[in-house]
């Protein structure tokens, strides 16, 4: 079997700026982006003159080529944009990277991510334009306009079709804001959230309230992929990229919400790709970062990735099985898109090696596989498995 | 079978639908504007299929027809949403989105309002039927598709 991208390329630095709450980044999103790129090569330690690839995703507006001017590259070899809205492709950037460097495209490929919701407008707030035409001509009419409006029913049907309690959207959210108190990165560090302020908190749109959607926010993530090679010079534990697979199934795009399997976070299909090409399975999984979006999808993307089943999600799914500390699925150890920021999913691929390197505020013990997936829901999500040279045997 | 709102669902204000400039599903909102629920059908395979394209999914023919369905319907999923995030909404109160799907249709979904008591009770797989929203002074002019369970 060819394991494709198995080992084959590592994650050398990563980097972000201070997480900020949307409206408050005093840099603009440009510069942002630019600090974030250098922190990340500091972190690698590498010159950022070395980059010859740039990989980003929903429309990043951050251009390639105005990084090379501002950077000083003097030679660009490969620039990629990831189709689709929302944040499905945070894993799908880096197996673009990884892609661009195992095929001998590029030696250095950094994956970023800016925004500045307070520059650019808010995700949280609908459209203003007096007429809309196309798939949104179907939604925007009846008060269907931001993403929690969009992908509610879809959670909504999920706890239908399996008897999911919403106690495990509960459990998700808990965890979130539990680590996010050890990261002095987080947004909502020093801010914690127990059931009771969750239980009471407002409605956005049933069956989400509050705490279970993410936060708006400004700020830079980049991540450096390079060969294992390069890696294994710049450390003595390089952070391997085992697996990267974006994920799509029948008509998951189809508009007006008809997408054949509709209470899905679209994770069916890749998960066993991912699985396939990374040599592992579910059980060797030791901790995991989940993008949410909406915690309801948290639940559907763990139970598609095969780390819980329909069945036994209500009884898996509790604060004390996703903490970190002594929790069997240890979740969302930064504080994620819940309670660290919304780097629209980059920050928590950065978790997600962090978990590897052995530094992320809420160590897991021991980590050797480590995942992290990306934009439940959306018509192309996307999952990255990093890990240890152990795992390669 | 069908019924006519006598008050507008949500607000003035909200953006309205125009067709698409290609004129791909023009013939969905001249039938809501007579009062006719319009989806596809592939003239080769049979499937009906919406959202609207050029191309039926089922078999890829671009033989892609409108018929007029039976404007009926069960609700295959739903929302309450509470919080508004545009400004015509800022004093309305709850709403309801209801998906339904047309079992008379290959089960293709559509998206509206459920009409009624905003805080009703809602339970997927309750029949409801079709009721057009004409907004004349629209620009253009336009019709929407709401829903009510059937009283049965």
């Amino acid at each position: 079997m060819n394991h494709g991208l198995r080992g084959r390329t590592a994650v050398a630095g990563v980097g972000e700026t201070t997480y900020y709450k949307r409206g408050q980044s005093t840099d603009p999103e440009f510069v942002l982006v630019v600090k974030a790129i250098l922190a990340a090569c500091e972190d690698a330690g590498i010159n950022p003159r070395e980059i010859d690839g740039f990989c980003s995703y929903s429309n990043d507006r951050n251009t390639p080529a105005r990084l090379a001017n501002a950077l000083g590259l003097e030679e660009l070899r490969y620039s990629n944009m990831q189709w689709g809205g929302g944040g499905g492709g945070a894993a799908a950037v880096v197996q673009n990277a990884a892609s661009a460097v195992h095929a001998g495209s590029a030696n250095v490929v950094v994956a970023y991510r800016g925004l500045a919701q307070g520059q650019f407008g808010r995700f949280g707030q609908g459209g203003r334009r007096p007429a809309v035409r196309g798939e949104f001509a179907y939604t925007l009419p009846y008060g269907v306009m931001s993403p929690a409006q969009m992908y509610a029913m879809r959670t909504t049907r999920l706890m239908w079709e399996h008897g999911i309690d919403r106690s495990t959207m509960r459990a998700v959210a808990l965890a979130a804001y539990h680590h996010a108190q050890n990261n002095p990165r987080a947004v909502m560090y020093g801010r914690p959230l127990d059931a009771e302020t969750y239980d009471s908190s407002r409605w956005i749109t049933e069956p989400f309230r509050l705490y279970d959607c993410c936060l708006e926010n400004d700020g830079g993530a980049a991540m450096i992929v390079t060969s294992a090679e390069r890696a294994a010079d710049l450390s003595d534990t390089p952070v391997l990229v085992l697996a990267a697979q974006q994920s799509g199934g029948h008509r998951s795009g189809a508009w007006v919400h008809n997408p054949t399997d509709y209470a899905t976070s679209s994770f069916k299909l890749g998960a066993q790709h991912l699985y396939d090409q990374a040599g592992v399975t579910p059980d060797d999984v030791d901790v995991v970062q989940s993008y949410e979006n909406f915690t309801g999808a948290v639940v559907m993307s763990l139970i598609e990735h095969g780390l819980c089943t329909y069945e036994n999600a209500n009884e898996v799914l509790t604060f004390e099985n996703l903490r970190a500390d002594g929790g069997s699925i240890p979740l969302n150890t930064s504080g994620g898109n819940l309670a660290e920021c919304y780097m629209h999913g980059l920050g928590m691929q950065i978790e997600a090696v962090r978990q590897v390197r052995g530094d992320s505020s809420n160590q897991v013990p021991n980590v050797n596989v480590s995942l992290s997936n990306a934009g439940p829901m959306v018509e192309i999500a996307s999952t990255a498995i990093y890990g240890t040279a152990e795992v390669l045997g | 079978m069908s019924a006519l709102a006598e008050a507008t669902y949500l607000p003035e204000g909200l953006t309205q639908p125009a067709p698409m400039r290609d004129g791909m599903d023009a013939p969905y909102w001249e039938g809501t504007r007579e009062h006719e629920l319009r989806v596809q059908r592939c003239a080769d395979c049979g499937t009906h299929q919406w959202g609207p394209d050029w191309v039926c999914h089922a078999c890829q023919s671009l033989n892609v027809e409108w018929v007029t369905v039976e404007p009926t319907a069960r609700i295959y999923s739903w929302q309450r949403v509470h919080h508004p995030v545009h400004p015509a909404l800022a004093e309305h109160g709850p709403y309801i989105v209801v998906l339904v799907e047309l079992p008379h249709a290959d089960n293709l979904r559509m998206i509206g309002n459920l009409l009624g008591d905003p805080m009703q009770d809602i339970v997927i797989g309750s029949d409801v039927e079709a009721v057009f929203e004409d907004h004349d002074n629209g620009n253009p002019p336009y019709t929407l598709v709401h829903w009510q369970v059937t009283n049965s």
